[in-house]
């Protein structure tokens, strides 16, 4: 009885809720949509401004005159550390994604023993603070030359970078079905064979996840880049000399740090679902 | 065997470049390695744990105990708003929303950027004599007063000294609910355990055995520096879409089958994610707060682009070893605050990455 009183009576009321619950949602969501992207509506309008009108009393307005001086400055400020992350992210993304591909091909489903012991060890080394290694690592690329050079820097990458390019691969490639591989193996294909006639062919979402999460690792990096190539900055390490100098103004700080993120930004925009894929993957068990 | 072949490189590499230096690093804060001693070629003295000891009870290094005490309470906040906020954007997405895949990506940008961008933009955002200071002024309203990054308050003030009895005392009134909760739930054995070690823990306050282990000759004041709010907000900015996407992925695994059946056994909405979705997220948490708390452990280009290094009321110990290692050239120090670094990442991380193989092991 008292059930279905209630369900009679109900359905307006719910609806009214409904509406209002679903009212707050948005207002939510778009107020911290808002929230999130002040800082960016704060880089653009600053950046147009020219210099005589990043003043604090109008900070929050819009500029009187559209100036672009403050990004041909920052461009001429950072163009060399842009240029030098490039070379660096290019070669180090590509060899690290295709070291990456081999360790994850032969821990998914190659067995041997110790693999069990050997990976989480290796995955360790994505986690630790790459402080602990700083002081042997400038040694060590001093005693091999390759300290304050793009070699070096990108050898450091592709080291550090074998853990997170190996767990992605070698979960990506665990779902491939171990049927597949055994068909090839059945025709006498070996382990370079079954890896270029099967995997590799296969392997196509991984790469595009694990070159996107490590071409974005790399390019924002800072650690590495102030303490092992110093001499060839990178475009974190020149955007910061230039937004440690007093005498740089902000419309220049705010175009360099957009340039310094767009490349960056376009990936996210144009592959986010991937991104995001390579971002879960870095809880280990993703 | 040729599996193991292709796979040796990469063991090797990791092996010399993250053991092999580990270890060396370890060595190096057992001496008093500094450039000249090195530039001279000759061995450096061993010192045992004299940097250790001087790092935590020096009374010239000040400023590591300024870092680990800013890294527990940034740590803290750190996680509370990464986490609270990326569930909340996490459920709202999860309501059906029109463009939700808009949302998503406004709330997960600013993960593509490097903590170097987000430093740059939020200085200049946290500009006490403008910046989101003024944001009121736009609509009439006074300007607001913090001075964020710079600002020199600080609340929850201790001394250094008292630091063992605090910890004591914490560990005492922990080990003190979990002792009535045994025996509230009648496991009579952990009860005892619980209430053996709350003995021992109140022996050792109250007969002053803490409060003698204080090695550091005058009194030095420490607390959670307001300064630190403003790396809160610019880490919780780029954070927080991260928890976001990790909570959005967990209710996603959440049948609709099974809310149904929640909310045919009269559970409301609300009643829903509270006895259902949430207990469920419950793994995702524990995770989210690794990742974070290793990150918030190790944050180094963030303070560094907003402080500079030397504005102490945001310093944290990667800075501090930053600094000591390639601006004072000491190299013993520096390794020795590398490894406490280390160390707190491993005792969060450790744990993590054995269950995680653990429990997948059991799987297959």
């Amino acid at each position: 009885m008292t059930v279905t009183a209630a369900a009679q009576s109900t359905p307006p009321r719910r609806l009214t809720n409904r509406l209002w619950s679903r009212v707050l949602v948005y207002a939510l969501l778009i107020f911290f949509a808002v929230l999130f992207l002040l800082p960016v509506y704060m880089v653009i309008m600053t950046s147009f401004k020219g210099t005589a009108e990043v003043n604090i009393s109008t900070m929050w307005q819009l500029p009187q005159t559209f100036s672009i001086d403050a990004w041909r400055t920052a461009y001429e400020r950072l163009a060399p550390g842009l240029s030098n992350s490039f070379l660096l992210v290019i070669p180090a993304t590509v060899i690290s994604a295709i070291l990456g591909s081999l360790n994850g091909y032969v821990l998914s489903k190659w067995k041997f023993p110790g693999a069990n012991i050997i990976f989480p060890l290796m995955l360790f080394g994505m986690f630790i603070p790459y402080q602990a290694i700083l002081i042997p690592l400038v040694q060590f690329m001093s005693s091999i030359k390759l300290f304050n050079t793009l070699p070096g820097l990108i050898l450091v990458h592709v080291v550090y970078g074998l853990p997170i390019t190996t767990l992605i691969f070698r979960n990506y490639y665990a779902e491939v079905p171990n049927e597949l591989l055994e068909a090839g193996s059945i025709d006498g294909a070996g382990f370079f064979g079954l890896y270029w006639k099967i995997v590799l062919p296969i392997s196509l979402p991984g790469f595009v996840v694990v070159i996107i999460w490590q071409f974005t690792q790399i390019w924002n990096e800072f650690l590495f880049a102030v303490t092992v190539a110093q001499n060839t900055p990178m475009v974190t390490v020149a955007l910061q000399n230039l937004s440690g100098s007093q005498i740089v103004q902000w419309n220049v700080q705010m175009a360099a740090s957009f340039l310094a993120a767009i490349p960056t930004l376009i990936v996210y925009v144009l592959l986010g679902r991937y991104f995001i894929r390579g971002l879960l993957a870095g809880s280990v068990k993703g | 065997m040729i599996a193991f072949s292709m796979i040796l490189p990469s063991i090797i590499l990791l092996g010399i470049f993250v053991y092999g230096f580990i270890v060396i690093t370890a060595q190096t804060s057992m001496t008093d390695s500094t450039a000249t001693q090195r530039l001279s070629r000759l061995p450096a003295n061993f010192v045992g744990v004299q940097n250790y000891n001087d790092l935590f009870s020096g009374p010239l290094d000040t400023r590591f105990r300024i870092d680990i005490v800013n890294t527990v309470f940034f740590t803290g906040l750190f996680i509370t708003v990464c986490l609270g906020l990326g569930m909340l954007l996490a459920v709202l997405l999860d309501q059906k929303i029109r463009n939700e895949s808009l949302f998503r990506t406004i709330f997960l940008f600013p993960m593509a950027l490097s903590f170097v961008v987000t430093g740059v933009v939020w200085k200049w955002l946290f500009n006490p004599s403008s910046g989101i200071n003024y944001l009121p002024t736009v609509i009439g309203l006074p300007p607001a007063q913090f001075r964020w990054f710079i600002s020199e308050e600080r609340i929850l003030e201790f001394n250094w000294q008292d630091l063992p009895t605090i910890l004591a005392v914490i560990a005492l009134s922990i080990a003190a609910m979990f002792t009535l909760w045994f025996a509230v739930k009648r496991r009579s054995r952990a009860a005892i355990y619980g209430f053996m070690l709350v003995m021992i823990l109140s022996f050792l306050v109250f007969s002053g055995v803490t409060a003698s282990l204080n090695a550091l000759p005058n009194p030095e004041t420490h607390g959670f520096n307001l300064a630190l709010i403003a790396v809160v907000v610019a880490a919780g900015w780029q954070m927080s879409g991260y928890t976001m996407a990790m909570y959005l992925a967990g209710l996603r695994g959440v049948s609709e089958e099974l809310r149904e059946a929640a909310r045919v056994d009269g559970a409301s909405e609300i009643g829903v994610y509270r006895h259902v979705v949430f207990p469920l997220l419950a793994p995702i948490t524990l995770s989210a707060i690794i990742i974070l708390g290793h990150i918030s452990l190790k944050i180094f280009d963030l303070v560094y682009v907003m402080g500079g290094g030397d504005n102490l009321r945001i310093d944290m110990p990667g800075l501090n070893m930053f600094f000591e290692t390639f601006r004072g050239q000491n190299f013993g120090r520096g390794a020795a605050i590398a490894m406490v670094m280390l160390l707190l990442v491993a005792v969060v991380i450790v744990p993590y990455l054995v269950n995680s193989f653990r429990s997948e092991a059991k799987r297959s």
